[in-house]
């Protein structure tokens, strides 16, 4: 109770509320304009942030994230373009009710729904607060080791159809980030005599070139497009009580959001297919997904949702990002000094309170401002892409060029961002080469801290939570074959892949 | 026959075009860094594997060459796709965008944040096929919101401009430290 009001004490300052406030609004306002994700926008903010105390950069960053799905809702809906990856199919079933006049209800019906998974991620978060303070205190070297490498393996197996791509991607980041001089024994890997190489390669050079500067080299190489919203009519709060006779797929939904955003690697976007798939299959009309279904409208944005709290479990419990956007703020912890895992649940608890309470009140400012806002937001969203373009790029210089005042890093940076606009335009995925990076950098320090004690190979999972979660990784093999063997046999037709276009904005 | 056509479709995937290219160069990327694992890192004699400072690059680039081939396997074994040389023209024309980036972060310790970035705004708003009045002053109003909030108001740590110093000493400090 104490940590709790320590918590909520944290929040009570005028700066960390107005950071909050700019978050949350402007991770809507991201969220809606097509073209921006949250990702653009933290790997932008990013830097700017560190000069700030850790709870109000952190709450910044942390509007944006919980926010952005939100304002994504609109363009999907409104226009058949999601805002953000995450929101793609709300367009499934959101734009043909606008298509039918019914755009309002559709908006309504997915604030509502975002509201409850948000929500309903964050109660379970702090329900599994005194039992990840518990179990984290088990996650030694070997645990964590395990559970990076759990992390890695899940992103590659996640990308369905491109596994050798983002194999390939995820262990091109974990050979980024063996560059420089190593630490410990001093010696030079692959600096190839450049003496800017020895410092190695900085993460958030990387991040603002693949998430930034590559989405300013996608707009301004191509067509320049307006997308037209129209505005809508009629009471937004109207959607409440329809959620209300849906609760079961809400809530379903929101509990897969909160599952697989605990799970490094997997996320909003398995979380939204598998809470469409179950809402499609239990419900009484099935054969209205795809055309309009409110119950597939709240199947998807529930579940995306319910990730941002979920995905804070494994940051914040054993310092393991899940995805992109957790991998950036895992940085801003760092620079602070206030490293993730185990220790931050026994010594600084009330940190952990603070941001849940955070969670909380974003997702209300978030519901209010969007309940008088919508129909500003569509005029927002008609910026024209090429445009957006620009301002991405001179917003990109302030971040890349404000860390260390260095040339070399922007045209590092500049590098990356082409092979991040070479990756978009292939629809390959950008974020295993970010989880390798953080996570390589986990499992190499992990693994060498546990050395000492290991005798034999056996002795990495002679430990119970190192045990399970060795049997997991075997399990996730396993499983994983099973299906290609099935697939196979089965002479599946090709799937449409696009939906790894989610994970590139 | 049958064994051919098995391997084809276990190889067979979604893609789009321009991937062979790519799936080509990640390949030799892989393989050169590969080759120079020897002269690019170090072995310590009494260590132990993985606390090589030679074990995480071997890995990670084992893994780059293995998961390269079979990228490029699963692209040669996928029936063509026209344009793949219009996309690769693609990829070469945004180097243009990066060479715009890098000139202006070149520019800015010289010309000053606020003026650089004004400049940089107006012309790369032309350079993007904008002509009207509407959008040149968009972009000078969206210049000078970054500058005051980033520099101005945050002061994020950026150089102050060399241009400045011809400034009279009254406006010299002022535009330094805020602009």
């Amino acid at each position: 109770m104490e940590n709790l009001l320590a918590g909520a004490e944290m929040l009570a300052r005028w700066d960390v509320l107005v950071a909050l406030l700019v978050g949350s609004i402007g991770g809507v306002i991201i969220g809606a304009i097509p073209g921006v994700g949250p990702a653009v926008a933290i790997a932008i903010l990013l830097p700017a942030t560190f000069s700030l105390d850790p709870i109000v950069g952190l709450t910044m960053l942390l509007g944006i994230y919980g926010s952005s799905m939100y304002g994504g809702a609109i363009p999907a809906i409104l226009i058949n373009t999601p805002g953000t990856a995450v929101n793609a199919l709300t367009s499934y079933d959101g734009y043909p009710m606008t298509q039918a006049g019914e755009g309002h209800r559709a908006l309504s019906l997915a604030y509502s729904a975002s509201f409850w998974g948000g929500i309903f991620g964050i109660g379970c978060l702090i329900l599994l607060s005194p039992v990840l303070a518990l179990i984290a205190p088990m996650f030694g070297s070997r645990e964590i080791f395990l559970a990076a490498f759990l992390g890695i393996l899940l992103v590659i197996l996640a990308h369905r159809g491109q596994i050798f791509a983002a194999g390939f991607l995820a262990m091109f980041g974990i050979f980024l980030q063996t560059v420089g001089l190593d630490a410990v024994t001093y010696t030079q890997r692959y600096t190839f005599g450049f003496s800017f190489l020895s410092s190695g390669i900085n993460l958030i050079v990387v991040v603002l070139g693949l998430f930034a500067l590559s989405q300013a080299f996608f707009l301004l190489t191509a067509p320049d497009s307006s997308p037209d919203a129209k505005p809508v009519t009629g009471k937004l709060t109207a959607g409440f009580k329809e959620l209300l006779k849906h609760k079961r797929v809400a809530t379903v939904s929101s509990s897969f959001g909160v599952l697989l955003g605990m799970i490094p690697g997997t996320g909003e976007f398995t979380a939204q297919f598998m809470s469409y798939t179950y809402a499609q299959k239990t419900s009484a009309k099935p054969d209205d997904f795809g055309k309009g279904s409110p119950e597939g409208l709240i199947a998807s944005e529930a579940a995306n949702n319910a990730v941002p709290a979920a995905a804070m479990i494994p940051l914040l419990a054993l310092g393991i990002p899940g995805e992109a956007l957790t991998a950036m703020m895992l940085s801003v912890f760092y620079i602070h000094n206030v490293i993730p895992g185990p220790q931050l649940f026994q010594n600084q608890i009330d940190l952990v309170y603070g941001l849940y309470f955070a969670l909380i009140l974003l997702n209300v400012i978030v519901m209010v401002f969007l309940l008088f806002s919508t129909n500003l937001l569509t005029k927002i969203i008609r910026v024209p892409t090429r445009f957006l373009g620009v301002v991405i790029l001179i917003l990109s210089f302030v971040g890349v060029y404000s860390l260390r005042n260095s040339l070399t890093d922007c045209m590092i940076s500049a590098g990356f961002g082409v092979l991040g606009l070479i990756l978009k335009r292939l629809n390959l995925p950008i974020v295993p080469i970010i989880l390798g990076m953080v996570l390589g950098g986990i499992m190499e320090v992990k693994l060498r801290s546990a050395l000492p004690r290991l005798k034999t190979p056996l002795d990495m999972i002679d430990r119970p939570i190192s045990f399970i979660l060795f049997v997991i990784i075997l399990l996730v093999v396993a499983l994983h074959i099973r299906t290609l063997v099935r697939e196979f046999r089965a002479h599946q037709p090709e799937e449409d892949h696009d939906m790894h276009d989610s994970q590139t904005r | 026959m049958s064994r051919v056509k098995t391997l084809q479709s276990l190889f067979k995937r979604y893609r789009r075009p321009g991937d062979i290219v790519f799936a080509w160069v990640l390949l030799i990327i892989s393989v050169f860094l590969l080759s120079q694992l020897f002269e690019q890192t170090a072995y310590k004699p009494r260590g132990k594997l993985f606390a090589q400072p030679r074990f995480w690059p071997a890995v990670s680039l084992m893994g780059m060459a293995g998961f390269a081939a079979f990228h490029l396997l699963g692209s040669a074994l996928s029936e063509r796709i026209e344009g793949r040389w219009r996309e690769v023209w693609t990829w070469i024309a945004a180097l243009e965008y990066a060479g715009w980036f890098i000139a202006y972060a070149a520019l800015v310790p010289l010309g000053g944040y606020l003026p650089t970035t004004l400049v940089f705004a107006l012309a790369l708003t032309l350079r993007a096929g904008y002509r009207s009045a509407r959008m040149l002053i968009a972009a000078g109003a969206c210049a000078v919101i970054i500058v005051l909030l980033f520099k101005t108001l945050l002061r994020v740590n950026l150089p102050a401009g060399r241009i400045y110093e011809l400034l009279p000493d009254g406006l010299r400090p002022f535009m330094l430290t805020y602009f």
